[in-house]
């Protein structure tokens, strides 16, 4: 007896979250990959197996092919731009020669957008990138533009102009994190280095990239997965549209459940990005695994 | 030992506490009758919160005192929320007794067998339904009576027209077109009409689009299956793209939403737009200067029939798993009476479900008595109501459309490929 009670009890301490990742987790994605295989559930009250038809419809389903391309896009320019601009916030805050008050200015001024939701940010874009909005104002009046800019309502501009929102959205965490990262960087490694006779260059790629390569890799992989779900930013500032030029992965797969009641299509789209975003997770496990060791 | 006695304990309450709390998410089945024999029907909509405060429960309680065993349960969100959980309880067969509908949603839900016969529980309480304005009808059998209507003519910035020199509101293709081509102002952003195509919320097509075919007398539809290759969807298109390339809608039409279009009209930044009647309190609130009136649709040149007048209903049905569906229907009769149809379509600010109902505001206001005279003049016309996923479908057109407009594809091309896309869903 004594012996069951010492093997039982590490199950014992895991059993709530044992529970709740079955409740929360296990069963939903059980049930939507069961979805997947059959016909048009919730819809059809006798749905019968139908195997792995729903995925080879999607997958060779045009409009899915655009919404996985333009989610990559969206996606990769995300990440690749907000390193770009998180890392040189970062780096302009930590610099020496800004007085505290300074620094203190611009950081909270650099996270605001952060602090808004998704809905906040679509709607303060949609009124600033309205024909009628701030920005072709400014344009028009430096004399930039003649006539004026339809950046949602173009199917040249729509998914560059939403791609820049994300990108103006979800720079400052990389901001912060990254800044956070420099401040734990030791000042003897500038030191060292500056001694050897490097220089600014030198430093930044042989000493602070480096030093903030497990952070970078954590935060891109982790907005790479973020970035791929995004749904509101996109749904409420165009809503995939003009025509498909910003249908996206989480829209198309909405409108499939919510638009069309095709259920068990939106599942098999759903199961997919599940597996993506998989995918991306396993290679974030394997990192973090790597810094542990 | 004690340690572990603990941490045994504090499991075992972290389970109980998980299990508890899984208790309280699951379905709940409908309200059981107390002891007393009271029936307590659920209730879901969306009108509530869109209702002055209290007055849709005071309807309620006015029911339940003509109506004693009889309690109503409201359940009240907005309409998107409604929308999902009407979608989730029809799947789960947890569907309220009675339930808010909109007329794009019928379809599916007889597909699904979640909505009642109201035929039957008509012809079962012996009611007389010449009283009632429109019914939605599937197979022959009711399955949605739309309560109160929300009409959409098209509203006009008076004090624009009068500065391009145009005295009467238009009323056919021609006079529109030449009034918006008038109303034109580039330089100060003025324009003379605004066209919401958002894929968002594609019902652009149904309100903007489709309704100038309805108000000629024409049709979408042949035979029940889509006809959207028709001389009368063919012209109105070719219209709407004439004004396209004149320049004289709002730009930004593509990924434009029925607010925004409202949002122009009460700037005064288009002079014309087709829109809901319940717009009017919004629009004066905005902006009390705004000189506005209203007017039907413009016809075809030569068109002298009856104006078909594009609509949206906040709708009633009853649930196939209700046990009380001889009380729903008796809630259903109250809100269609006369009587209580013309307090509700006055507090709401909408036209009767009823046909001997009077709302108050006709005598009162202008702008709603004039509104009342298109309404009456002409017939309500909206053929997506009770199609197979209506928004999908207006969705399906809205892209076909834009390419047409925008000059990526032909006119045959645009309606041929519309047209095969619906006929997937028939």
């Amino acid at each position: 007896m004594q012996k069951v009670i010492r093997k039982s009890t590490p199950f014992l301490y895991l059993s709530p979250t044992i529970l709740l990742l079955t409740i929360l987790s296990l069963i939903p994605i059980a049930m939507v990959f069961t979805y997947s295989l059959m016909d048009n559930v919730v819809m059809n009250r006798n749905p019968v197996f139908v195997g792995i038809a729903n995925y080879v419809e999607i997958l060779t389903n045009s409009v899915f092919q655009q919404a996985f391309s333009n989610t990559m896009y969206f996606t990769v320019m995300s990440v690749v731009f907000h390193l770009i601009l998180g890392l040189s916030f970062a780096m302009l805050l930590n610099a020496r020669m800004l007085s505290p008050i300074v620094k203190a200015f611009f950081r909270t001024i650099y996270i605001l957008p952060w602090v808004f939701t998704a809905t906040i940010i679509a709607i303060l874009w949609r009124l600033m990138l309205n024909p009628n909005g701030v920005v072709n104002y400014l344009l028009a009046t430096v004399g930039l533009i003649d006539s004026p800019v339809e950046w949602l309502s173009s199917r040249q501009l729509a998914l560059h102009s939403v791609t820049f929102i994300n990108i103006w959205a979800g720079y400052p965490f990389y901001m912060v994190s990254l800044l956070a990262g420099l401040q734990g960087i030791p000042e003897e490694l500038y030191e060292a280095g500056t001694i050897d006779g490097a220089d600014r260059r030198q430093l930044f790629w042989y000493i602070t990239i480096p030093q903030l390569k497990p952070i970078i890799v954590s935060l891109a992989m982790l907005d790479f997965i973020w970035t791929m779900h995004q749904f509101t930013l996109i749904w409420m500032t165009t809503g995939g549209g003009p025509i498909r030029a910003t249908e996206m992965l989480s829209t198309y797969t909405y409108k499939l459940a919510f638009s069309s009641y095709q259920f068990s299509h939106a599942s098999a789209s759903a199961f997919i990005i599940l597996a993506l975003s998989a995918f991306v997770a396993l290679f974030y496990v394997r990192q973090q695994r790597a810094t542990d060791e | 030992m004690n340690k572990r006695v603990i941490s045994l304990f504090l499991v075992l309450t972290l389970l109980v506490a998980a299990v508890s709390g899984c208790t309280i998410v699951a379905p709940q089945a409908a309200p059981a009758a107390p002891g007393d024999g009271t029936v307590t029907l659920e209730f879901t909509q969306w009108w509530e919160p869109e209702l002055p405060a209290g007055a849709f429960r005071a309807l309620m309680d006015e029911f339940e005192a003509q109506n004693p065993g009889i309690k109503v349960q409201l359940i009240s969100g907005p309409y998107s929320t409604t929308r999902e959980q009407v979608v989730a309880g029809a799947a789960a067969g947890t569907m309220s007794d009675v339930v808010g509908l909109d007329g794009a949603w019928v379809n599916d839900f007889v597909k699904q067998g979640s909505l009642a016969n109201l035929s039957d529980l008509m012809a079962q309480a012996g009611y007389d339904d010449s009283e009632l304005a429109a019914q939605i009808q599937l197979n022959g059998a009711t399955y949605m009576i739309p309560v109160v209507n929300f009409v959409y003519p098209v509203f006009v910035n008076l004090d624009l027209m009068e500065a391009a020199g145009i005295s009467n509101p238009p009323a056919t293709r021609s006079e529109f077109a030449a009034a918006a081509a008038a109303l034109v102002d580039p330089a100060n952003n003025r324009y003379g009409w605004v066209l919401p195509l958002s894929l968002e919320q594609p019902n652009g097509i149904q309100n903007d689009v489709m309704s100038w075919v309805w108000a000629s007398g024409g049709s979408m539809m042949a035979d029940g299956q889509p006809d959207l290759t028709n001389d009368a969807v063919r012209s109105v298109a070719e219209f709407i793209k004439g004004l396209y390339d004149a320049g004289v809608i709002a730009p930004g039409a593509f990924s434009m939403r029925e607010q925004d279009k409202v949002e122009e009209f009460v700037n005064g930044r288009v002079g014309m737009m087709i829109s809901s009647l319940a717009h009017i309190n919004m629009i004066r609130e905005r902006n009390p200067e705004l000189n506005f009136a209203i007017t039907a649709i413009p016809a075809e040149d030569g068109y002298t029939g009856r104006r078909g007048l594009p609509y949206a209903s906040w709708g009633i049905g009853v649930a196939a798993n209700s046990p009380h569906q001889a009380e729903a229907w008796k809630l259903v009769e109250f809100l269609m009476s006369a009587e209580t149809n013309s307090r509700l379509s006055s507090i709401a600010n909408a036209f009767p479900g009823n046909i001997n109902s009077t709302p108050d505001f006709v005598q009162t206001d202008e702008l709603f008595g004039a509104a009342f005279e298109v309404f009456q003049a002409g017939y309500l016309a909206n053929e997506f109501v009770g199609l197979p996923v209506a928004e999908e479908l207006m969705r399906l057109f809205s892209e076909q459309f834009q390419l047409y407009l925008d000059g990526s594809q032909s006119l045959d091309d645009a309606l041929n490929n519309a047209q095969e896309a619906w006929m997937a869903y028939f």
